[in-house]
């Protein structure tokens, strides 16, 4: 199986990086962008075919690991 | 005093770490590689110190958190063990779970290198008794990602219980945002746990140990450090 992680900043928590992107894309002259907030994506395999054991699995990793939860917010997605 | 200094790879101020262990304590560290399970026997004080553990892949100090070593430093400081964590080191135990908050970009986003003034907060902390209260001392900082940030909660409770140990400051000590090279909430340099054995900061006292390093400001840290064993003892 397939899954991918978003994690994202909480709202509310400064981006410098997300800022310094906005402003190069508004540099470039690229319109209609409001702003931009920068996260990270985790594409991940998952051994086995089972759907709940694998959503489990990356939610300990998220928690554990991928996310801090401190400052960020992820997302779980498992496709077949 | 037995030190122990972590190394992880991608860590590279060990060596200088070492030295000013060596220099002010009169006694050589032990290097503890993050694969081991066990801290020496003895080890009174463990010291995480700064550099690009595992290149700051995910988070600074995200991945070097959960390496093996780090089972025993927890268990060090939940017996009251005094950890010194310095720069990647500050941002490993914060990922750790040791101390709250997190170090985020600079404001500026740039890397800063280059002295900064700290106002010691206390005197009365193990690691800051070779310190007056309302001190000045000048510091090195390295670092591209200090900015210490945390929910309005944690700093009302880490200002409320005076765990606010270094605050960056003017040369006469006055918290100015212009001194505040990183954009740290609270001009935050440093801080400790609530059992006050943790220590957590962005500077590099271990740098100005010697006068050949044109200042000897950091000395009281690990002199002060050095004397709350000798008293204990």
């Amino acid at each position: 199986m397939k899954a991918r992680v978003t994690v994202t900043l909480k709202s509310g928590i400064l981006d410098p990086q997300g800022k310094a992107i906005e402003g190069a894309l508004k540099s470039l002259g690229i319109g209609g962008i409001a702003s931009v907030r920068q996260g990270k994506v985790f594409d991940i395999e998952i051994e086995g075919t089972d759907h709940d054991a694998a959503e489990a699995a990356l939610k300990a990793a998220a928690e554990k690991l991928l996310a801090n939860t401190v400052i960020e917010n992820y997302r779980i997605e498992v496709t077949k | 005093m037995k030190s122990a200094v972590l190394v992880f790879p991608g860590i590279n101020r060990e060596r200088d770490m070492a030295r000013a262990l060596a220099h002010v304590a009169g006694r050589e560290p032990a290097m503890v590689w993050h694969a081991e399970r066990d801290l020496p026997a003895g080890t009174d004080l463990v010291v995480i110190p700064g550099g690009f553990s595992y290149g700051d892949y995910l988070r600074c100090g995200a991945i070097a958190a959960r390496a093996p070593i780090m089972e025993a430093v927890r268990a060090f400081a939940d017996k009251g063990g005094l950890i010194l964590a310095v720069c990647n080191g500050f941002q490993i135990v914060c990922e750790a779970g040791l101390l709250p908050g997190v170090l985020m970009r600079n404001a500026q986003l740039r890397f800063i290198c280059r002295d900064v003034y700290l106002r010691v907060e206390r005197s009365d902390t193990p690691f800051t008794r070779g310190y007056n209260a309302g001190q000045v001392i000048r510091v090195p900082v390295a670092h591209g990602e200090g900015n210490y940030i945390a929910d309005g909660a944690t700093i009302a409770r880490l200002e409320g219980e005076g765990r606010v140990v270094f605050r960056y400051a003017s040369p006469d000590g006055i918290v100015d945002p212009n001194w505040n090279h990183n954009g740290a909430m609270n001009a935050i340099a440093g801080i400790i746990n609530e059992r006050g054995n943790v220590l957590g900061m962005m500077p590099h006292p271990e740098n100005h140990v010697e006068a050949a390093m044109g200042c000897t400001d950091g000395r009281g840290l690990f002199a002060g450090l050095v004397d709350h064993f000798k008293l204990a003892a």
